[in-house]
């Protein structure tokens, strides 16, 4: 164990998945680019050789079909996207073709491929690049979503994406990247579809994904100064989702607000209300609580942007909102 | 509206020997069986999914995959039975998926369209135009990574280079000299429309070469020919040559899709298609290998009776297969289990 920044863990995942895995390679563009993946692919060139560690030209949907045909052919290939408005341009291959290949054939070809994309919005970027349409590609069947919130998600669900025998979409998020924690050294997994409680509490249940459950963890402080008790939950993998855990919670609180830095139309957080819903319905104290973006596209100027993406003091509201009612 | 005027195949015998010869045709004898007994049960209404024919092309197929090992990739598209059968798939599995059936090479989920045999590299075909281009390159990527040595092949027809992810995917291809041959199938038409109406110039093979590709312009109806340049560009490709593009000259009789000619619709015109229908590459080439003494009349009436049986079987395997199970809809969503 020894402390890591959640980019040293996204780095250490590659370089101990490279070094255990023949069949794995990194391919995307900027591999030591400042601008693209920040530090978590650095080093790993010299370590790897441009063989298997592969800058691209700027072709999201070539080198992304390029990644799955690899991964049909045996290969264990994280392709990744430093910027996850530009992966829109390979939706066809991701959708069409690498999420439904193993069902269109009838199981005889999997696609054992990850696809990182990455979340870089902030400092006036503009919509183009700062958007996380989680809910979109968690909609697709056939295609496992994953979402690390800490240092210790990041390589655990990056080792365990890699090992996955299906697509998996991982989703870090640079807002994270300077985030420290305890690491293990070796290797491991964090097992695909299974959340986490981050802390516990009786009064209201938080579930968050992504930079959010920071701002969860934030919000739960703050709201026991105020005397309530809110328990967090990080579900870490979108789909499959580990709903039972979230049940459990809101069953024992029985109130649930949701932080899901996205959109609200179709959103993961109203997927996540419609299930609670189904399950405990006449058992809930409120409604069930959504703290999303604003349905408009993401601004660029500092107040806009600062009025755009919800934080901790959006979530205490959202609980004061479900407790007081 | 160039339709090339080629004249007839002129059969040339090189690095062949005459078993080989007629194994070629009885194959694309079967392909051609194959789709002709289609086109009578889709005008029947007992197949429903929608079929692309093949028939009119069977020679590029052919010979190509007779020029490909066993364990090399092929990769195709919506118009992918005769690829499938040329690698070696089988063909009852193919005409059970083509009817829905759960002994379906695809178990019911992918019809018509898709297509699969990995034992003998058929990793797949993707109905969306363009969509195995890309996929393509990644198995010649996996296997220049390994430095295996196979192949990959993908077919693909003349409007595909109008999609930019062609354009991606050749482009990775030449850049990284990668062991794979883009196998363009000109058959004139891009669904309804005309190679002359969408491209500005009749230039796939240069196109290709500009992303740096060795390509070549062969008669796609001559199966001699098509062997002699895929076996080239397998040659190449197996010893790191980088890629290669064979623009093979052909026509689909039947429409863009179902059993008509879309000479009805007013897209193609009877001389047009009669002229093509004349240059059937199975007729020129029998006929050869009859010329040549190397088939009898008596030999290839028994082979006409083979495949007519053959391909009777594969239909009744078909109809009395059952049909997938409901309670299984959702197999195959994830490789460890349902959804």
């Amino acid at each position: 164990m020894s402390i890591k920044s959640y980019a040293k863990a996204i780095n250490e995942a590659h370089e101990q998945l490279l070094r255990d895995d023949e069949r794995v390679f990194v391919i995307g563009q900027g591999v030591e680019s400042p601008w693209c993946v920040g530090t978590t692919t650095l080093g790993l060139v010299n370590k790897f050789s441009s063989d298997r560690v592969i800058d691209t030209p700027i072709s999201e949907a070539g080198v992304t079909g390029a990644a799955i045909g690899a991964a049909m052919a045996g290969m264990r290939p994280i392709v990744f996207h430093p910027r996850m408005d530009f992966m829109y341009l390979a939706m066809d291959q991701i959708i069409n073709h690498c999420a439904h290949w193993y069902y269109m054939f009838g199981g005889q070809v999997n696609v054992p491929v990850t696809i990182r994309g990455i979340v870089n919005r902030g400092n006036e970027q503009a919509t183009q690049h700062s958007q996380s349409p989680y809910a979109m590609y968690a909609h697709i069947p056939g295609l496992k979503v994953v979402c690390p919130a800490s240092p210790y998600e990041a390589k655990g669900l990056l080792v365990a994406a890699v090992r996955d025998d299906n697509p998996v979409l991982y989703i870090d998020d640079r807002w994270l990247y300077m985030l420290e924690e305890e690491v293990p050294d070796e290797i491991y997994e964090v097992p695909i579809g299974k959340g986490k409680i981050c802390r516990e509490g009786d009064d209201v249940t938080i579930v968050a994904i992504s930079y959010l459950v920071q701002e969860a963890l934030q919000a739960a402080d703050n709201l026991g100064d105020k005397g309530i008790s809110a328990e967090v939950i990080d579900p870490r993998t979108l789909k499959p989702l580990d709903i039972g855990l979230i049940i459990d919670s809101v069953r024992k609180t029985r109130r649930l607000v949701v932080a899901d830095g996205d959109w609200p139309c179709c959103s993961f957080a109203e997927h996540i209300a419609t299930l609670v819903y189904n399950e405990l319905f006449s058992h809930l104290k409120s409604p069930v609580k959504c703290i999303n973006f604003p349905d408009t596209p993401i601004p660029a100027s500092t107040p806009l942007e600062k009025a755009f993406f919800p934080n901790y003091k959006d979530i205490v509201r959202g609980v004061l909102d479900v407790v007081n009612q | 509206m160039s339709t090339y005027n080629l004249p007839d195949p002129v059969f040339s015998i090189k690095n062949i020997g005459t078993d080989e010869m007629i194994h070629l045709l009885a194959t694309m004898m079967r392909i051609r069986q194959f789709e002709e007994t289609i086109a009578d049960l889709v005008t029947d209404g007992k197949i429903i999914t929608p079929c692309h024919l093949y028939t009119g092309q069977e020679a590029v197929a052919m010979g190509v995959c007779y020029a490909l090992n066993k364990d090399d990739y092929v990769f195709g598209n919506h118009r992918s039975h005769g690829h499938y059968i040329a690698k070696g798939g089988d063909v009852k599995a193919a005409m059970a998926e083509i009817f829905g059936k759960a002994t379906g090479c695809s178990k019911g989920r992918g019809g018509s369209m898709h297509l699969c045999s990995p034992k003998h590299g058929i990793m797949g075909t993707s109905s969306i135009v363009s969509g195995s281009m890309a996929i393509a390159v990644g198995s010649a990527l996996a296997e220049s990574i390994r430095g295996s040595g196979r192949v990959t092949a993908v077919f693909h027809g003349d409007g595909v280079p109008e999609e930019g992810i062609w354009h991606e995917a050749a482009n990775l291809a030449g850049l990284k000299r990668l062991p794979i041959i883009f196998v363009c199938e000109n058959n004139l038409y891009c669904t309804h429309m005309s190679l002359d109406k969408r491209r500005v110039y009749d230039n796939l093979a240069e196109v290709a070469s500009a992303h740096g590709f060795s390509s070549k312009v062969i008669d796609g109806n001559n199966v001699l020919d098509v062997f002699y340049a895929a076996q080239d560009a397998v040659n190449k490709a197996r010893s790191g040559k980088g890629p290669i593009f064979l623009e093979c000259r052909t026509y689909r009789w039947r429409g863009h899709v179902g059993p008509n000619y879309d000479v009805d619709l007013g897209l193609r015109n009877q001389d047009e298609l009669d002229a093509w229908i004349n240059r059937c590459p199975i007729k020129h080439f029998a006929k050869f290998l009859i010329e040549k003494g190397i088939l009898s009349e008596e030999q290839l009436n028994t082979m006409i009776s083979n495949v007519a049986n053959e391909i009777d079987e594969a239909v009744s395997y078909a109809i009395t297969s059952p049909y997938p199970d409901p309670v299984e809809l959702a197999n195959y969503v994830f490789k460890d289990g349902n959804i």
